[in-house]
Parts: C-alpha cells; structure tokens; sequence
C-alpha cells in the first residue's frame, strides 16, 4: 500500500481527517512528527492545517523551521509530491516551496463555509483525475487565507499555469486573481487553502469532491 | 529590583491575633470571617483569607442556590441514575452512551467577563469547559455556545457581540474543536449583561473515567501547562496593596482581572494529556479555573483520602514578586493539577517535554488531614482542606413572588392588534434579529475539523460522530426562551427543557441527560430567589417526568444592570444518543414531491411568543402549555421511525412561520401546504409546544400517519414540497429569493 505521510506540530488540528482521507481513497497513512527528520521512507507527504505553534509571528512562519520541513524540502527538491492544505499551505509558502503568501482575511473575520472551486489544471501528481474546467465543493476555514503575491509572479503563475484551484460563485477572502491553491513549478509541491480532506463522505463534508485529490495521488504513484 | 513581600506566616497569624484584616473587600461577612477564625482556632494568615474568600464566593461555593439544587438530587431515581457514571459535583457529568464509550458534558457561563472584554472573556470561557471536560478523561470532540445580547441594533451590542464571537472562535478555531450549536439571543434586558455560556462535549472509553482526588500517600502533585500570572486575580489585589506601597518590581504591573487566553498552550495540553492517559501515568486530575490552586488543591486533597504539602516556591511564575496569596487565586489560564505515582513522575514528566508542555512537582499526598502550603520554607496555608472546598456558608435567600408577576400575568396578549397582511407579516418575522439566519456568527467557527460532524448549525441540534467504526455518536442541544421564564419560571424551564430534548429527538436521537446554566438577577432579589427556585424545581421535576438526569451544570447570579435582572435564563442542554449518525434525520426540505406532515397539536398561544415580541415588544400573558408526555410520544415517535423521515424541524421561536421558512432557506426547496385550523394567525404564529414538522417521502405518507397515530401523536398532512416558492394556502406566495434576502440580511447589515 502507498504510504503517505501526515506531519504533526504542535497546534496542528486536520492531520487525523487528512490521514483518514489518505485511508479512504486507499493508501496508508504515516504520521511524522514536527521534531523527527526522518520521513520514514513515504512517497508523498501532506502538511495539513490548523494553527501550528499558535500561528504565532505569522501563520506558518515558525512550522516551517522544523526539523521536519527540512527534510520535506529536501525531498520535494527531488520531486516527492507535498500537499499543504491551509495551515499546511502557509508552512509551503514560508518554507519557499511555492510562491506568495497568505493574508488576513479582507473581511477580517474567520469564514467557514462550503465552498466552490475550479479545477485549473491537471498538470499535477493531486489533481490528475480531475478535468480542467471542474467545479468541486469543499469546505473553506480560516482567518489567513487571502492569497497575495507581487504583480510579476502573479503573471509567471498565471503564464506557465500554476494557478491549481480558483475560487467559483464568490471569493471567501480577497484573495487576488481568486486564488485558492498554486503548485511549484515542477506542479509537485500544491497548496490550497480550502479543505479537500474534508469533502470525503456525505456525512460529514459538503460533498466527496475531495477524495479526487487524494485518489489521483495515489494513481500516479501507483503508475510510477 | 523584584521585591520580595516578606510572608504572613501561620505562626504570624497565631502571633498577631488582632491585626486587621481586609475581608470585607474580599466579599467576605463578618459571620463568614468570624467562622473562618473559628475553624483555624486563629486568624486566617493572607494566603488562607485569600483561599477561603475566592472558595466560598457565589462563584465557587453556590452558598445561595445549594439549599434549592438538592432537589436535583433529591427528584433523579434510581433508574434515571443507571446511565449515569459521574454526576453533579464532579467537573462534569458522565453518560454511559453503549458499547463501551461514555460520554461528558457541561454547560458554563462567562458572562461577566465577557461584558467586560467581550474577546478574552469569551474565548477564555471556551477554555474552562474544555478543561472540564478534560479533567474527566476525556477527549473534548465539540464545543456549541448559547449567547444572549442587547438588542441587535443598540451601539454597545456592536462592542460585545462581534468580540465575543470572534473570542469564541479564536479559541475555539484554534482547539480544533467543531463548534456544532447554540443559540444567539437579543432582549433589551441583555444590554448591560449579556450571556456567553459555553458547553462542551468529550467522549471517552468508559474504563478511562477520571476523578479529581488525590489520594496514595507519598504520590505526587504536578502542575502542568502554562505559568501562573497576576492575570485574572481580581479581589484579592486588596491583599497585595496593603503589602506593596507601589506597584512592586518588574512584571508587578497591575492586570486587568479578565485572563487572557492562549488556545495554543490548551491545544497541546489537550494532546499531552490524551498521552497521559492512554499510558495511564494519572491517578486523579484536576483543571485550573476559577479560584486556580486554590480550588484545584483544596478540591484534589478534600476528594483523597489524606493530607497534601504544596511547595508554591516550584510553581513556576510568569511575574516576579507574586505574594502567596496572588499564587494561589492567580485565574492564569491553560493549567492543570495532576497526582502522579512516584514511580511515573519520570515518564509523566517526559511526555510533557515531548508537547513542549511546562510541568512541576509541586507538592505530594501526605497522611495527614491538613493541606499545608509552604512559601520560602515557612508555613503560609495550614488548614482542613473541605473547610475550603466544601463546608463554605449556605444560605436560605428570603424567596418572595413580587406582586407584578401577576400584573405579567394579567396583561394577556389576547386583544394584540393581529396583522392584516400574513405574508408581509412572515417576511418582517423572518428577518427579526432573533429569527434571521445565524450564519454571520457561526460561519466564524469551524465546524467540519475532526470529521465527524454529521449536523451542526443551523441543525434543531448539532449530531457527532464518537466512534467511527460503528456510527455510534451523540446530539446537542441547548435552548431557553427566558420571556416563557419570565411569565411562569416553573413551566418556562419545562419548556427550555422540552425544547432541549426536543431538538435532540428531532434529529431522531435518543435524549439521556441534562446539563443546564442557570442565569438569573441578584440572589439578594426576593423575587429573583423566586424565581430561582420555581426554575429549579420546573427542571428536576420535568427531568424526572422525562426520566433523564441533570448530570451537572453551573449558576449565573448577579446578572443585572443596576437594579434591573436579566429575564431569568435557565439555559438547558440536552445530550442525545444515535446508535449511528447515518441514520440522523436531517433539517430541511431537501427533495421535491415529499410529503409534510405537522406533528403535534396547535393551539392558540401567543404569550411570550416572538410574534407578540416583534410585533408589539408585548411579554404578558401565560406561556405555552407544557404537555411532556406529549413531547415523550414524539420524541419515541421520530427516533422509533426515523427511517420513514426525510427531513424535520422543531417549531418553537415564531412557530410554523418560521418553521416552514427555514425548511425551505435550509433544504433550497419550497413547499405547497395549506394551513391546519381556522385560524391562519393563530396556525402560523402560536407557539404551542411539542411540535414538529416533518416530511416524508408521498409513498411513505400513510404509513408514517400511522406510526404517529401508533405513538399518540397528532398529525396532519400540510402538503408537499417542490418549486422555488413557499405558496400558502390563503396567505400567497413567497419565493424563496425573497425569503432568503429577507432571512439572511438581518446581521450582516447590523455587523459588517
């Protein structure tokens, strides 16, 4: 079974449903931890959300000195496939595996709600099963998700298509161009702040729209 | 320079018999003083008088309201009691919920703080629940937060509502705990008192049950989590002026006595503590709240079975210079008290620096009787620890029904100009401050984190699952309409409760127990005693007919502004079980061509009612009628035949108007039905208690008439959904755009 890791620090809050999301779509979860280096030999890592060291000096910022990260670093330098999901995303940005960064929210408050996004590409080891042009419903829920970055690279992601996810029927948050997730430029590393691994069952989520992300994962992998 | 006080020894006090002591600013009596001497055969040493004075406060020692709380005790039967694994006294009450799991659950208030600094105050108010329900074992899985406001539009509602709700998210948000329900209420008499409470839910197996005591002499007392401050200290400053001329060294700067909160020390002390547990290094636990070490020592030695010596010099200090006293009421958030076997304090202590999480000895189980406290090797705290926790004052409160409860219940709202114009009349009553869609707050708090939340807001009650293999998990409510209170306090808590656990069977569980806040004015009101205990005799007496137990709760006295008491507000939560959460009904007309059925009988009762409220700010008259065996049949009813039901909501505020309305906004489907009775005002905004719509697939229609026939229940078929327009016979038409401006723009036109 492919196993793929799920990092932990201290004040993360969504590593047990994106370990729960990995074992749904049929892969095996690994849990690393923030202090360890090793990524005990995993394919793929998720760096999930929630509020890593309190989110204290800037969302992400301190997680993405953990030992852990470097490795991650490392790894996805080779072409390991990361997904930083919110909190996660924000750790990938401050780590510099993708590009921008994540502000307070135009409305200042926390929003959580379901959420529509666009497919933008399927140039990436998560959203290959998807089509370009889909719209999926995930939910979305943070205070620090308002995507921004300089004008330059705004236009490089848009020109060489790196735009993964784009905000449908309404921006949550201001984000620019309605950015919701971007990928690295080798599309390994993606980061979106929307929650797929929350839209895997009926039951609990808006949809199972977010299994896609994780079933395509293990696809390519398997393929690989 | 830090300046050291030099300490108010127990050899100081037994040498110095006469010296004055400031106890009345503490809020002590004189009687109260006089006892305290009286059982220490001395005068109390600072730290004492500072211990006994936060201990035996409203707050801690429910001198007021323990004479009336007996009868929750005195009224839970033997049967009702079977569930039950822990009950009032302890942190929070314990639910066995099947296949080996238990359940925890309370509900607590914040409210003053809140007014104060309406952000700390709420999000600390989420951190004391959760570490309840953290002392008891268990894993806190969902937080839901009744609120209560001054009207929507008055500029200091502005102040305080925003700060709360931002407060209890960014605690809350941060915890990783789904916030699944509550309520958010406006009343004129909120405006100077608003009401945060906060309930929260943790789930455990049932052989990890904690207790807070201490006993095993020679076992340890570890203080873990964050350092104690000058934060959150309050009345017992009097003490530290009169030995400091000036506000002392570095870090002595006076604090405000609201705490402030950190909800990511919480978060790791939450993981720290499930590690402590599962490796079984805890024999007893204890959280830090109101009263901190004062009431976490007192408490742990006084539930043991011997003495215990604390060193304060180990208790790791956030401010240099902090008295003894100020040590032991520090309020500083985010600390627990654990006692640790010798032989685990190793390992307990190691588990700690895995979480980064700051841990101590501070002291061990003794063979003695006494909780002795030392501070730079002198005794300052020599005293009989239930002394402190437990023997503090009782009072019998003159109670006095004030004559103007009958002029309220005189000025019936039977004569009220009725509106000419029903459906403008659904409209103004849909987007009403407490009718209109919540979803600016709750949209604030997350309610998907952990992935069990099988219903949250704007769900009748919010459902989650517990164990993700079977399905088994639990449903919440908490509801209180105070103007029922208000009108006939008895039958007003009857209906908070049949409301609660009407909420909870809506969703098709099955309600097991009661916890409940009870807000009320001034305990020194004759007619707030009154009502205190007309309310508290409402509740155990309808928790008895409904054969499920309050399993604990808290008291809220002194909410008012000047002389004038908040409407009495016995908030009620009720804790259901679903065998599997699949199998929840949920809210809303979800498909076309379902059939709705009224559950329940409509009768014309309008006093209290949001309508009259609304309509002619009118609360006179007599509330709904409670019927709880009625409320008993529905309840087996839609948990018995919950497979035949699509969808279902509970009528209570604004009635079947409101009802039909949120069916529609919720489940993005309109529906056709005509009115039940002769009266369409009467049928669209009474609200007669014990009443429910449901639908159901049109195959299934005569067979779920026949199930409710079975169970006792009236019911009556309305019509049917479909369309994008809520038609009423009679009335007209409403499409659902319309409603949905109407419902939906109410507070974020107020709030931004």
């Amino acid at each position: 079974m492919t196993r793929v890791g799920v990092i932990t620090f201290p004040g993360t809050l969504d590593d047990g449903d994106a370990a729960r999301a990995v074992r749904r779509a049929g892969g095996e979860p690994v849990a690393l931890w923030h202090a360890d280096s090793d990524l005990q030999g995993v394919a793929a890592v998720i760096v999930p959300g929630g509020f890593s060291y309190g989110d204290y000096l800037r969302a992400g910022a301190i997680a993405s000195m953990a030992p852990i990260m470097q490795s991650v670093i490392d790894a996805a330098r080779v072409g390991m496939p990361v997904l930083g999901i919110c909190n996660g995303f924000q750790i990938l940005c401050e780590a510099g595996l993708l590009p921008g960064a994540l502000l307070r929210n135009a409305g200042l408050h926390f929003v959580c709600r379901d959420q529509r996004l666009r497919i933008e590409t399927t140039a990436t080891p998560w959203t290959r099963d998807f089509s370009v042009g889909d719209e999926i419903v995930v939910p979305v829920k943070n205070i620090d998700g308002r995507y921004h970055a300089d004008a330059a690279t705004l236009q490089r992601l848009e020109a060489e298509n790196r735009v993964v996810f784009r905000y449908a029927g309404g921006n949550p948050n201001g984000s620019l161009n309605d950015i919701a997730g971007v990928c690295s430029e080798d599309g390994r590393v993606v980061g979106l702040m929307p929650h797929p691994e929350h839209a895997i069952d009926e039951l609990t989520g808006p949809s199972t729209d977010g299994l896609g992300l994780f079933r395509s994962l293990l696809g390519v992998l398997a393929a690989a | 320079m830090t300046t050291v006080a030099p300490a108010d020894t127990v050899a100081n006090a037994a040498a110095t018999p006469d010296q004055p002591q400031p106890y009345r600013e503490l809020g002590l009596k004189d009687d109260e003083y006089a006892r305290i001497r009286e059982i220490l055969g001395r005068r109390p040493t600072d730290a004492e008088l500072a211990m006994y004075s936060v201990m035996w406060s409203e707050h801690c020692s429910y001198k007021s309201s323990k004479v009336h709380l007996r009868y929750f005790g005195e009224t839970t039967t033997e049967e009702m009691r079977a569930r039950m694994l822990a009950g009032i006294g302890e942190n929070a009450g314990v639910v066995d919920i099947g296949d080996g799991w238990a359940v925890t659950f309370k509900v607590e208030s914040h409210n003053h703080p809140s007014y104060v600094e309406p952000y700390q105050g709420a999000a600390t108010g989420i951190g004391g629940i959760v570490r309840d329900i953290l002392a008891m074992g268990a894993r806190p899985i969902a937080v839901a937060d009744p609120l209560r406001f001054g009207p929507a539009d008055a500029p200091d509602t502005r102040r305080v509502l925003p700060g709360v709700v931002a407060g209890i998210g960014g605690y809350g948000n941060s915890l990783g705990l789904p916030n699944i329900g509550g309520e958010v209420v406006f009343d004129r008499c909120y405006a100077g008192n608003p009401l945060v409470n906060a309930l929260c839910v943790g789930a455990m197996r049932k052989e990890d049950l904690h207790l807070a005591h201490a006993s095993g002499v020679g076992n340890k007392i570890i203080l873990f989590g964050a350092r104690t401050g000058l934060d959150g200290i309050g009345g017992v400053s009097v003490l530290a002026s009169e030995t400091f001329s000036d506000e002392g060294g570095p870090g002595r700067k006076k604090l405000p006595s609201v705490q402030v909160g950190d909800p990511f020390t919480e978060k790791v002390l939450i993981e720290c503590c499930m590690e402590l547990y599962r490796a079984g290094l805890v024999v007893g636990i204890q959280d830090l709240g109101g009263a901190g070490l004062s009431c976490a020592t007192s408490e742990l030695a006084s539930a043991g079975d011997g003495g215990m010596h604390i060193n304060l010099d180990a208790v790791p200090l956030r401010a240099a210079g902090m008295t003894p006293a100020e040590i032991l009421s520090s309020e500083s958030q985010e600390r627990m008290c654990a006692v640790v076997r010798p032989e685990h304090v190793d390992e307990f202590l190691a588990v700690c620096r895995k979480w980064d999480t700051l841990a101590t000895v501070i002291g061990e189980v003794t063979d003695g009787d006494r909780l002795v406290i030392t501070w730079h090797g002198e005794v300052v705290v020599d005293v009989p620890p239930r002394t402190v926790a437990h023997d503090g004052p009782v009072y019998e409160r003159p109670i006095a029904r004030s004559a103007a409860q009958d002029e309220l219940v005189a000025n019936a709202p039977d004569d009220l100009p009725r509106p000419a114009d029903l459906r403008a009349e659904i409209l103004r009553m849909a987007a009403s401050p407490n009718l209109c869609s919540r979803a600016w707050v709750t949209d604030q708090y997350d309610r998907y984190v952990r992935g069990n939340t099988a219903a949250a807001q704007p769900a009748d009650a919010g459902v989650v699952r517990v164990d993700e293999e079977t399905g088994r998990g639990i449903a919440v409510s908490t509801d209180c309409n105070a103007r029922f209170v208000a009108l006939d306090p008895y039958a007003g808590a009857q209906l908070a409760l049949a409301e609660a656990y009407r909420n909870v069977a809506t969703s098709g569980a099955v309600p097991v127990a009661v916890t409940d806040c009870l807000n009320f004015g001034s305990p020194e009101d004759p007619h707030v005693m009154w009502q205190f205990q007309q309310a508290v005799h409402g509740l155990a007496d309808g928790c008895a007919q409904l054969g499920i137990p309050v399993t604990g709760g808290n008291v809220s006295f002194y909410n008012q502004t000047g002389a004038t008491a908040i409407l009495p507000t016995p908030v009620v939560g009720v804790l259901g079980v679903l065998d599997d959460v699949a199998t929840r009904i949920p809210i809303g007309f979800r498909r076309s061509g379902d059939t709705v059925i009224l559950l329940g009988e409509t009768r014309a009762e309008l006093g209290g009612s949001e309508w009259a409220h609304v309509a002619h700010g009118h609360l006179g008259g007599r509330p709904p009628a409670v019927d709880l065996a009625a409320e008993q049949r529905l309840a087996r009813l839609l948990a018995g035949a919950k497979a035949l039901f699509t969808g279902s909501h509970d009528l209570s505020d604004g009635g079947l108007a409101q009802a039909l309305v949120e069916s529609c906004l919720i489940g993005g489907t309109g529906a056709s039905v005509t009115l039940p009775g002769d009266d369409a005002f009467i049928a669209l905004f009474s609200e007669s208690a014990a009443r429910v719509l449901v639908t159901v697939a049109s195959e299934q229609a005569e067979a779920a008439l026949a199930a409710a026939a079975e169970a006792g229940v009236p019911a009556r078929v309305l019509g049917t959904t479909g369309g994008t327009a809520l038609v009423i016979d009679g009335v007209g038409e409403l499409p659902l755009d319309e409603l949905r401006t109407a419902w939906e723009s109410t507070l974020p036109a107020l709030f931004g």
